[in-house]
């Protein structure tokens, strides 16, 4: 059950799965019977919250149907992890696994036309042509039209898998072609058990990534390995301690932001110089950053610089949004000790007292009326609200209560 | 002294009009021109518009003719000429022929520098052509067009011309033109206002600063001429979530500082923080925190949230405007 191991606390899921795998096997094979071959189907959807793994399932899932190992044949289930099917699928070079990621906002009509030929195409290993879209939510409303008709009746082998973080992401006549998988967010227990195994990471460190991460597991894996990903996040715990009057709001609010931005700068400057570097290299440009291109070509690197430009602005976007995240958590955590609810926290000890000491200063509407301030922001920023006014305007909700 | 200045022009082989205000370049060709028929009613004037001279074409174009009556040479757009173009060119600059009178008119800026350069180590006159930037600049090119049609104009009038004309120079000119044809006498604002009404720029920071100010009717006033100017409402939103975050930062910093330490603590201008001081004195951290949320609903809705950024904004207006004014109600 090799491929299935990254899911963590998915168990109903992976039989699912792993029951469709069988028989779409038996399909390939050519001996499944009609109960058999009812277990398999061409479209799923998979949602689940962030991080819980779907893109993980799905991306098992399509190693399970590829999986060429001797033992499916001797009544195994398939999906080894060892055999080549499995293995180019999980590395992501198998011939028929095409894997679709939004980079940018989102995934426009042009790019899903290209899907729609490829879903037409014979899987060239003979066994299935599997389509995986990480964020069928980023699907504009268009592009999700140009699915329809692909998703309900493609050629006999292809298989379409959606990921979404809830069915409500998608248009509910995608939504109605699919075959629906629910993750749930896996146990701090569970995770932290994932951290220790796979990641040898110690068991109080294991802990603290579980808790804070709620429910994440990459965000997990990130505190528990990442130094600077802790950090970041003690700062980003400290705005609603700094929240004590406009000034401090305001301050915090652009902090945030600076962040964020600075995050996105980051990495723009890991990818961006090298990927116009070997755009010019390849419309062949004299060598050197201000060499001149030929004639013609300044649109393609104009479009290039453009696609960067947006993926700043998702990277700006994505960093916010964590960070809101960890804010909304604290928020939780503080209404729980207000509720005396008993329910584990979010946050670490070191940040117990503030917790406490929030808790003692308002009233559990005003709590509410915070973490409400906070998933106000989110939308705000999913709305394209200038990011700075945004979070000023949730700085200054937190101030008010 | 009109004839000084008619030898000075005609002394220079070599006009430069340097700047990207066009107005101004045509008006510095049109006196070498005026010049040069002045003293020799015959001369032949060439203007060549950007993009006529072709490589070759200089050589006919200065070759002297049969009744050896003067030329004048008007090269438009000078910093696009093709590179034999300026060859030739510079090659005529270092060996200028006497009857010949050259004007290259040259938007400034790195683009067709050499040529700039060529022409000025070759001892050419200048005349700057600049977009006037500052509005006493402005205000100064208005008096300027007045007192050279011998007419006077008050104060007011220059003023009011200018809001409702806007700052392009070429239809301030043409305006000027038109109030010294139609009327007799001084020129006043109540003559303006009676040719010229409105308002043909209004930015979105004026907006705020009324709106901060707490002065909401005329905040509204300016919202819709900026409105109706086409200022886009995203700017606007952006330009009053600004000054509301000016207000709120400088309420907050540290107290007593001077101005040039608070300046570089909240990264604004000196000027800009006696301006905001001034706005300052109505406010309270709870209107702060209201105009900051009504800018965010204002900015979600003119990005596509709402059905009529006009009404949104205007909301918005109102909001921080009596915002500005909490203090005085309590």
């Amino acid at each position: 059950m090799a491929v299935w191991d990254d899911l963590v606390g998915q168990q109903p899921v992976v039989e699912e799965l792993s029951a469709a795998a069988t028989s779409a096997a038996a399909v390939v094979a050519g001996s499944a019977d009609a109960s058999a071959a009812s277990r398999m189907t061409h479209a799923w959807l998979v949602t689940g919250p962030p991080g819980a793994g779907r893109s993980t399932a799905a991306r098992a899932f399509s190693a399970a149907l590829q999986c060429t190992s001797p033992d499916v044949a001797m009544g195994a289930a398939p999906g080894c992890g060892f055999c080549d099917g499995c293995h180019t699928t999980l590395v992501g070079t198998h011939a028929d696994v095409e894997v679709v990621r939004a980079e940018l906002l989102t995934i426009g009509v042009k790019d899903t036309r290209e899907l729609v030929r490829r879903a037409n195409l014979a899987p060239a290993g003979g066994r299935w042509q599997v389509i995986l879209l990480e964020d069928a939510d980023r699907l504009t409303e268009g592009a999700a039209n140009v699915l329809l008709k692909a998703v309900e009746e493609p050629a006999p082998r292809t298989v379409w898998l959606l990921c979404a973080p809830s069915q409500e992401d998608v248009l509910p006549t995608i939504r109605s072609r699919c075959r629906q998988l629910r993750l749930r967010t896996p146990s701090d227990g569970a995770v932290a058990d994932m951290l220790m195994r796979r990641d040898g990471i110690d068991p109080e460190m294991a802990r603290y990534a579980a808790q804070a991460a709620r429910g994440h597991l990459g965000l997990a894996r990130r505190l528990a390995t990442d130094e600077s990903a802790r950090a970041r996040r003690a700062e980003v715990l400290r705005v609603p301690l700094s929240v004590g009057d406009i000034g401090g709001c305001l301050r915090s609010a652009q902090l945030l932001v600076e962040a964020a931005t600075e995050d996105a700068k980051q990495l723009a400057e890991e990818t961006d110089a090298k990927e116009q570097e070997e755009m010019r290299a390849a419309l062949g440009a004299a060598a050197g950053a201000g060499g001149r291109l030929p004639r013609g070509t300044a649109g393609i690197m104009k479009d290039l610089q453009d696609r960067q430009k947006r993926r700043a602005t998702r990277t700006q976007r994505d960093t916010l949004d964590r960070a809101l995240g960890d804010i909304a958590g604290f928020y939780r955590d503080v209404l729980a000790v207000q509720l005396g609810a008993p329910v584990p926290a979010t946050s670490d000890d070191g940040l117990r007292e503030a917790v406490a000491s929030a808790a003692g200063a308002g009233a559990p509407e005003a709590t509410l009326r915070r973490i409400e301030a906070v998933l106000a922001c989110r939308t705000a920023l999913e709305r394209n609200v200038a990011p700075l006014l945004a979070v000023e305007a949730m700085a200054l909700a937190l101030w008010k209560g | 002294m009109a004839r000084k200045t008619a030898d000075n022009l005609l002394a220079a082989a070599t006009t430069l009009a340097v700047g990207p205000e066009e107005l101004l370049q045509e008006r510095a060709a049109a006196q070498v021109v005026a010049a040069a028929r002045a003293a020799d009613p015959d001369t032949d004037v060439r203007d060549l518009a950007p993009g006529t001279l072709q490589p070759g074409m200089l050589a006919e174009l200065t070759s002297p003719s049969l009744f050896a009556e003067g030329k004048v040479l008007i090269v438009r757009a000078a910093q696009d000429l093709a590179a034999d173009t300026v060859k030739e060119l510079k090659a005529y600059l270092d060996d200028p022929l006497d009857d010949v009178r050259l004007v290259l008119c040259h938007i400034g800026g790195a683009k067709g520098k050499g040529l700039l350069d060529a022409a000025r180590k070759a001892g050419a006159r200048e005349v700057p052509c600049a977009k006037p930037a500052k509005a006493t600049e402005k205000l100064a090119f208005v008096k300027a067009e007045f007192r050279t049609a011998g007419r006077s104009a008050t104060e007011d009038a220059c003023r009011a011309l200018l809001d409702s004309v806007g700052s392009d120079l070429r239809e301030l000119a043409s305006a000027c033109a038109q109030l010294v044809a139609d009327h007799e006498g001084t020129i006043d604002a109540e003559v303006v206002a009676r040719y010229y009404t409105g308002r043909a720029e209004a930015s979105g920071f004026q907006v705020a600063d009324l709106a901060c100010e707490g002065r909401a009717a005329d905040a509204l006033e300016q919202l819709r001429w900026a409105l109706a100017v086409g200022t886009p409402p995203v700017m606007l939103v952006s330009a009053l979530a600004q000054g509301v975050r000016s207000v709120g930062r400088l309420a907050s910093a540290r107290g007593g500082g001077r101005p040039a330490d608070l300046a570089r603590e909240l990264g604004m201008p000196p000027w800009k923080i006696d301006v905001v001081r001034r706005q300052m004195r109505g406010w309270t951290p709870d209107g702060v925190a209201a105009a900051v949320a009504a800018c965010a609903e204002a900015d979600a809705a003119v990005k596509g949230g709402g059905d009529d950024p006009g009404f949104a904004l205007e909301r918005a207006v109102v909001t921080v405007a009596r915002a500005a004014r909490s203090a005085s109600r309590r």
